[in-house]
């Protein structure tokens, strides 16, 4: 494996770096607007956020994930130290399969969530949104395990939508239909190691290709020559924002503060008050956190994230939650007006006990129209059930559309 | 199945005999494993030389008289061969001066530092008596919770009494260093050198670090009878001590068992099943109590794996640098010291002239370093107690300060050249030393560290110091006694109160068990 020395960077004069797919992004950006996202220049919207969002539903959507921070963890013991330092039973994953997950620190506190892809026996890549690698480094005392930052060895493009597995099919990758939910394979493109896993963050049929940056390009090109006839676009960062709220996908740093950034450590959450508690395994042995977290289970948790089917069309974006009693009941974490769902949806934290389905809220939206604004206290329910969830994100092989 | 009455103590020094006396009358069925062919640890007498004898450990000032009496080490054998020694504050002119509890005489002291010396004793004793209250306090956790609070309410209570003035003093000073304080209270240079030897010994710090009071008050915090601080030699030596908790542990039916290295802490699932010894030997018992440093229990025996991260890093960054090296002289006779006379030869001898020569002393260590003009403690044992050396010749131990565990150019090579500083720093006072040395035995803190099995060969099991003390020691979520580790507890010096041959850690650490039960 190739490891980018960052220290040649000069870092400190240049803290952000064009993605491997920057060339192609530059030509598709109509905008012209960049923002940051970890050591990447990354790209909010390419033409319309909004019709960007309906790619990723309706045909299909291409997203640089370069950016998302990956380690490379192995060695004899690394089973052992990922059980030690993720709150599930990483020994469940099998090789070839992927895995979401999420870390705590002693308290129990989530430090960050992110995927494990067991690439192969005892190898593991892991993705997070934040940089973990000091984290991750003190975690190695006591085991013989190998760990690395591998951010910036491998470019990553996430295609997701409807269209996305003919237009793989379309680009030559010869029985991608038969890769389930949770897999990944590789491919032999034009002599180029591909791995196609089928994962993404938009609760919809999609598929994550890594490849190595120098063929970052040629996997652009191929990919939107491939899906000309399916509809593929250029997605942004604030469609995949849309995408992900309406799948009911948590994000570090909009729906729980990442315990290692807390100054105040009682505004961070537990994977309980986060509704992850299926995450948690607590016959697996010893690992970070499970100590506080049995606690919790015992005495009960502060908070809990709970989905909002919010009565009217106005986003409740940053809203207080009230009970109908117009108790004080928490705060919307993220929300949108969801044009599959046909209905302003939200994530909200809520102090516990309030927060049993069927429950009645009102949330007080604030909102402005031709720069007047004004407020209504919108009549809210928690529901269980995520806003976005076709079958074709599970069926495999997907159907040809 | 493992009987959940069983208790295993891994090692067998003051601290683990002193938990399994006290486990073993408490009808637990108690295993103590002791890798040496003598229990006692540090404490332990051996022979260094054919027919001399010396303790690693050398002076008694901290044992709590509580454990003396329970135990009855007493009837157990032990006694004292002297009690309440003066310091005597060497001067290569033969100048010395006496220190005794009350009182301070000799090299043209003043009458002011004669009449601040009463004060001194006064306020540091009293202080030093609140840290003394603490001994037997299983350190409160900062907690909402009724017991916890009551324990803290206690402590801020005894500082309230202390009243108004030294209430403030006490706040003033705790934390600060001992220079500092002697040059608010003395003029005299040699007893200022002297008091500020009490501070740094056994530590890695130097007069002028903070927390060098604290480390002096620490010295002094003993309820022996007596004196604040009062010094004495046990006869037979520091093993003495503890050969009468062995004793009092063997009639208590626990069983003691020498040249019994445990290899490592057996788990079964996520609680403590027993040990392994390196002989592959396996013991099983619901129970686990080390009296290895913390470091070495959880790095090396239990496993980092089996703890969460952020408490395997806490336990691996204790500070824990030895600085004290031992020397042990095989003697053919008693030295000449300048200006002594044989009476005064049995006393606590010091050489640290200024406070800044102690200072400049420890001034090398930071760097990797032993110091050029080394400090040292003495104690001639062989004159109240003739059985540690044939007729007619003597044992001289001392520690020598300052000798940092990690030596920039190694202790392979260092060792001599060391021992080298040193007899020419003793000749200084004692001219003839050399002459009279049969055999010499150093003990650098490495050596240290592999013959007693401690971190970094240091006493403590861990720096003493106001961030390694009371609920923060070894470090929060064990300071307790019992660690996160269901079944595994800590009993040594690496816990609160710490070290010298004090048992304090090991009584603590006893009640815990009992109170928690084991567990099944």
């Amino acid at each position: 494996m190739r490891t980018v020395d960052v220290s040649k960077r000069d870092h400190f004069k240049n803290a952000v770096y064009p993605s491997p797919f920057h060339s192609r992004q530059k030509q598709y950006n109509q905008l012209k607007e960049w923002s940051r996202w970890a050591d990447y220049l990354s790209v909010p919207a390419y033409w319309c956020a909004d019709l960007e969002y309906f790619s990723g539903r309706n045909t299909c959507g291409v997203f640089d994930i370069t950016p998302m921070v990956k380690h490379r963890v192995s060695g004899p013991d690394a089973l052992p130290y990922l059980n030690r330092l993720m709150t599930r039973d990483v020994g469940k994953i099998k090789p070839g399969r992927v895995g979401y997950s999420v870390w705590c620190n002693e308290n129990g506190q989530v430090i960050d969530d992110g995927t494990i892809f067991h690439l192969g026996e005892g190898v593991y890549r892991i993705c997070s949104q934040e940089h973990q690698i000091d984290w991750f480094m003190t975690n190695t005392l006591g085991f013989d395990v190998n760990v690395v930052e591998e951010t910036h060895d491998i470019a990553g493009l996430a295609l997701q939508g409807p269209t996305s597995c003919a237009a793989l099919k379309e680009m030559g990758l010869t029985g991608i239909e038969n890769l389930t939910p949770f897999g990944m394979t590789w491919f032999n493109f034009e002599g180029k190691d591909l791995m196609v896993s089928r994962t993404g963050f938009t609760g919809d049929l999609g598929y994550e290709l890594w490849i190595d940056p120098e063929h970052a390009e040629l996997l652009w090109d191929r990919l939107f020559e491939a899906g000309d006839l399916r509809g593929i676009k250029a997605m942004g960062s604030d469609a995949l924002e849309l995408l992900r709220i309406e799948a009911g996908f948590i994000l570090a740093g909009a729906d729980f503060l990442p315990a290692m950034e807390a100054v105040r450590p009682t505004h961070t959450r537990s994977p309980f008050e986060l509704g992850l508690g299926w995450l948690v395994s607590f016959d697996k042995g010893v690992f970070n956190g499970r100590q506080a977290l049995l606690e919790e289970k015992k005495n009960g948790s502060r908070y809990h994230l709970v989905k909002l089917d919010i009565d009217g069309n106005k986003p409740a974006k940053d809203s207080f939650v009230y009970t109908k009693g117009k108790k004080y009941a928490g705060t919307v974490t993220s929300a949108m007006w969801s044009p599959s769902a046909k209905a302003s949806i939200a994530l909200a934290s809520l102090e516990a006990p309030l927060d049993k389905p069927g429950e009645d809220f009102e949330v007080e939206i604030y909102y402005q129209r031709e720069l007047k604004w004004s407020r209504v206290m919108a009549p809210a329910r928690v529901v269980k059930d995520v806003f976005w969830d076709p079958p074709r994100r599970r069926q495999t092989p997907p159907a040809d559309f | 199945m493992t009987d959940s009455n069983n208790v295993v103590i891994i090692g067998g020094g003051h601290n683990g005999l002193v938990c399994a006396a006290y486990l073993a009358k408490a009808g637990k069925k108690v295993t103590v494993l002791e890798a040496a062919d003598q229990v006692g640890g540090a404490a332990a007498t051996r022979e260094f030389a054919p027919g001399f004898k010396a303790s690693c450990a050398h002076l008694l000032y901290l044992l709590d008289q509580d454990i003396s009496k329970e135990l009855a080490l007493k009837s157990n054998g032990l006694s004292m061969a002297r009690s309440g020694l003066d310091t005597i504050a060497l001067a290569a002119d033969g100048n010395h001066i006496t220190i005794s509890s009350d009182s301070v005489d000799g090299g043209g002291l003043s009458s002011e530092d004669q009449a601040a010396y009463k004060e001194y004793r006064r306020f540091m004793s009293k202080f030093a008596g609140i840290f003394g209250a603490m001994h037997k306090l299983v350190p409160p956790r900062i907690t909402q919770q009724r017991g916890d609070l009551m324990t803290l309410g206690k402590l801020a209570l005894k500082v309230r009494m202390l009243g108004r003035d030294d209430m403030r003093e006490l706040l003033r000073i705790g934390g600060i260093n001992i220079y500092d304080i002697l040059k608010e209270n003395f003029d005299n240079p040699l007893l200022k050198g002297a008091l500020s030897l009490d501070a740094v010994l056994g530590t890695f710090s130097g007069p002028r670090s903070n927390n060098s009071v604290f480390t002096a008050l620490h010295r002094m915090s003993g309820n022996n009878a007596g004196a604040a601080g009062s010094v004495s030699i046990p006869a037979g030596g520091m093993g003495a001590v503890t050969e009468a908790l062995a004793a009092a542990a063997k009639k208590a039916s626990a069983d003691i068992r020498t040249a019994s290295p445990v290899k490592k802490i057996l788990m079964d699932g996520m609680t403590v099943s027993g040990v392994e010894l390196e002989n592959g030997e396996q013991i099983t018992a619901s129970t686990v109590i080390s009296n290895a440093d913390p470091k070495t229990t959880i790095m090396n025996l239990l496993g980092a794996r089996h703890v969460e991260a952020g408490f395997a890093r806490k336990i691996d960054n204790i500070r824990a640098k030895g600085n004290a090296a031992k020397l042990h002289l095989a003697l053919d006779g008693l030295p000449d010291f300048k200006g002594l006379s044989r009476a005064q030869l049995g006393e606590r001898l010091v050489i640290a002239p200024t406070v800044e020569y102690v200072e400049l002393a420890f001034n090398h260590c930071k760097y990797g370093e032993y110091s050029a003009q080394p400090v040292a403690e003495i104690t001639i044992p062989s004159i109240h107690d003739a059985n540690l050396a044939p007729d007619g010749k003597h044992v001289l131990s001392a520690i020598v300060q300052y000798a940092p565990r990690e030596l920039g150019a190694g202790w392979g090579e260092g060792k001599a050249a060391f021992m080298e500083v040193v007899m020419n720093v003793l000749s200084e006072y004692a001219p003839d030393i050399r002459e009279k040395t049969i055999t010499a035995e150093l003990l650098t803190p490495e050596d240290i560290e592999t013959e007693f099995r401690m971190a970094g060969g240091h006493w403590h099991h861990g720096e003493l110091s106001l961030d390694q003390f009371l609920m923060l020691r070894p470090v929060p979520k064990s300071a307790q006694y019992k660690t996160p580790v269901d079944g595994l507890y800590f009993c040594s010096a690496g816990c609160h109160p710490g070290g010298g041959i004090m048992g304090s850690a090991g009584r603590n650490a006893a009640n815990v068990v009992l109170a928690n039960g084991t567990s099944t």
